[in-house]
């Protein structure tokens, strides 16, 4: 976004508030920017309408892709590059060769799907976390909402919120440009 | 908390519910979140009593013991070892396959029991899985030093080379190893990381000095718990499980193959490989009753990893005791049956050759002793359990010793027929490794949360919403 936009923020003591107040917003018609968490909370992605999540297909790529290397890379050394006679085994010896290949595809699918994590989740050393409200990593669960348009107000949000029992509810002015 | 609301509604309570309501809650003394983060956090970065720096003094007293021996060893070669052409491996190998499986049980706790939605395992995982990892930094050290060159370790690793190039020999279960093993260090190392992140950030918010907080904010990635993010997280750790799980049984299963495809009556045997997996988990299981038992004694978390914990962990002791006892009798079965005269000479001398002491001190570690963990009572006593998990790991590092040098010793040819004793070299090397990993240990409960948080809490709301789903706000 470009523009400096309004935000609110609830900041909930249990999960179900914060389930029970995400579903209200968006059934009101709010936008969902994020909520924080202290943990997984089961049943927030649905309250969200957050989409599955791809990062599965990077797994399966990547660990496809490391098997199909590593058993090319076994039988390029072990028939083409130079075949050399163990004990009178084939050249290729295939079934040898699957300890490894079963290895390096999981290598490679653990390190790429961790990697694609980082990435997708803009986690790195020195980014700087977005704490919209004290103790979400401890006690405490916020949620941030947008309003799609201007007639939200903040004492209809806060209505929206206290309904569900919200400790805190504030306007934010988010700066522009920043990573959400 | 639960024991009224069982005949409560007895018409509404289904079979799986009322067993959770009847069975004591996930986490004592109904703590708070703020609680949880409070309890695990307090002795992170605290000044160390005197048990620990006595422990820890020892450990480091330990590993440089071994590390003046490793010296000794590389720079005068490999025969200050009691080895000889007969029996080729002995302490080295015997040490490294027990450390290995050691390292199983961290696994099984982190990933299977994950898949298996085994919420007890979050008391448990965090200290599990550091375990994993030091118990295989003491396991890859022994085949290093084994190579007695172990400057050009780098020759096991497939790279191009001025020698041809000359490959490694993928055939040889002994560069599946080199790869396994490799594999399962970074795998588990990847998945401890990822899931301390959270804990990583919880400490950077919490932090009271200016250094604790810059630490924990560069290893916490700048986490925030935003919903999306854990969104994603929450499939990337089922993932790992799931890439774990036959990682483990893939790890133990090629240790084993490492004997199973030679010639030598006693290892070349089909049942090897679940054989190593029940022994590794066996073995890895007493080492975290043995770790926890005293974590959560000197650490006060009574209240995280209750009884309970110990009990079903116990459990499970028992329950791959039982499958090491029928594999050594499969053993012998086999060997009856075989008609092969070597392979039951091999295991005759076993049970009744010059290392029968050895023997029969594994039989009785790793399936009588154990046997007294069916009563309750002994599970419920800290102390006994205690004793009996250091019974198990004395008893698992006998039977690799068994496996190793009995199977060695008296080959198909007797003029070949060979003894062995450990030099004072071995013994010490043996004992670094201890310190190696009671060093990292030690370090590890002083600066990183022994206890997933952020896992914790999720399941001990879980857990109380099991018990009073009616009104759920039961999180104080």
């Amino acid at each position: 976004m470009n523009t400096a936009e309004t935000r609110y923020v609830g900041v909930f003591e249990r999960e179900d508030d914060l389930v029970g107040a995400t579903r209200a917003a968006r059934a009101a018609g709010l936008r969902i920017v994020d909520a924080y968490t202290p943990y997984a909370v089961h049943g927030l992605d649905a309250a969200m309408g957050l989409r599955p999540s791809r990062l599965a297909l990077v797994c399966l790529v990547a660990g496809a892709t490391g098997a199909v290397l590593k058993l090319w890379f076994e039988l390029w050394t072990a028939v083409v590059d130079w075949p050399l006679d163990v004990g009178g085994k084939p050249h290729n010896s295939l079934p040898a060769f699957v300890p490894i290949t079963f290895e390096v595809m999981v290598l490679f699918a653990g390190l790429a799907t961790v990697s694609a994590l980082f990435l997708v989740a803009g986690l790195r050393p020195g980014r700087r976390p977005a704490l919209v409200a004290d103790q979400v990593t401890d006690d405490r669960f916020a949620l941030v909402v947008e309003p799609a348009d201007a007639t939200a107000s903040l004492a209809s949000v806060r209505a929206l919120f206290d309904a569900h029992h919200a400790v805190d509810v504030r306007a934010r002015v988010e700066p522009a440009e920043e990573a959400s | 908390m639960g024991e009224v609301l069982v005949g409560a509604a007895p018409a509404i309570v289904s079979g799986r519910k009322a067993r959770v309501q009847a069975a004591a809650p996930l986490i004592a003394g109904a703590k708070s979140l703020a609680d949880v983060t409070r309890d695990v956090c307090a002795p992170v970065g605290r000044r160390p009593g005197a048990a620990w720096w006595a422990a820890f003094l020892v450990a480091v007293a330990a590993l440089g013991a071994g590390a003046a021996a490793v010296a000794y060893q590389v720079a005068t070669g490999i025969g200050t070892w009691g080895l000889n052409t007969t029996v080729g491996w002995a302490f080295d190998i015997t040490n490294f396959v027990f450390w290995i499986g050691i390292g199983h049980a961290g696994t099984l706790i982190s990933a299977i029991l994950f898949l298996l939605r085994q919420r007890w395992r979050t008391s448990v995982n965090r200290a599990a899985e550091a375990m994993t990892l030091f118990a295989v930094m003491c396991a890859g050290i022994f085949p290093l030093i084994h190579m007695g060159r172990p400057w050009l370790a780098y020759w096991v690793l497939p790279y191009p080379n001025f020698r041809g190039p000359l490959w490694v020999n993928f055939r040889s279960p002994l560069a599946w190893d080199a790869f396994a093993i490799s594999t399962y260090f970074i795998i588990s190392a990847t998945f401890w990381y990822v899931g301390l992140l959270p804990d990583l950030a919880t400490l950077r918010d919490r932090a009271k000095t200016a250094l604790g907080r810059r630490l924990a904010g560069f290893f916490s990635l700048g986490w925030d718990g935003s919903a999306r993010t854990w969104h994603r997280y929450e499939l990337v750790y089922l993932l790992l499980a799931g890439l774990a799980t036959p990682l483990v049984v893939s790890v133990h299963t090629i240790v084993s193959w490492d004997f199973a495809t030679s010639v030598i009556p006693g290892w070349h045997a089909t049942i090897f490989p679940p054989y190593f997996v029940a022994g590794a988990i066996f073995s890895g299981m007493a080492m975290v009753l043995t770790l926890m038992i005293v974590a959560r004694t000197v650490l006060g978390l009574q209240d995280y990893i209750t009884v309970g914990h110990v009990d079903v962990m116990a459990r499970l002791v028992i329950a791959t005791s039982g499958m090491v006892g029928l594999a050594y009798l499969t053993e012998f079965f086999t060997a009856a049956y075989s008609g092969n005269a070597y392979e039951q000479f091999v295991f005759l001398n076993r049970a009744a050759g010059p290392f029968a002491w050895a023997y029969w001190t594994m039989v009785a570690c790793n399936v009588l002793v154990p046997q007294l963990l069916w009563f309750r009572g002994v599970r419920h006593n800290m102390a006994l359990v205690f004793v009996l998990s250091l019974f198990v790991n004395v008893g698992m590092w006998f039977e690799r010793f068994v496996i190793i040098v009995t199977s060695l010793h008296r080959d198909f040819l007797p003029a070949n027929w060979a003894g062995y004793t450990p030099t004072l070299i071995e013994v010490a090397t043996f004992v670094g490794s201890f310190g190696l990993f009671f060093t990292l240990f030690l370090l590890f409960c002083r600066f990183v949360p022994v206890i997933a948080i952020a896992e914790v809490k999720g399941a001990m709301v879980a857990d109380r919403h099991e018990r009073a789903p009616a009104h759920a706000e039961h999180v104080p």
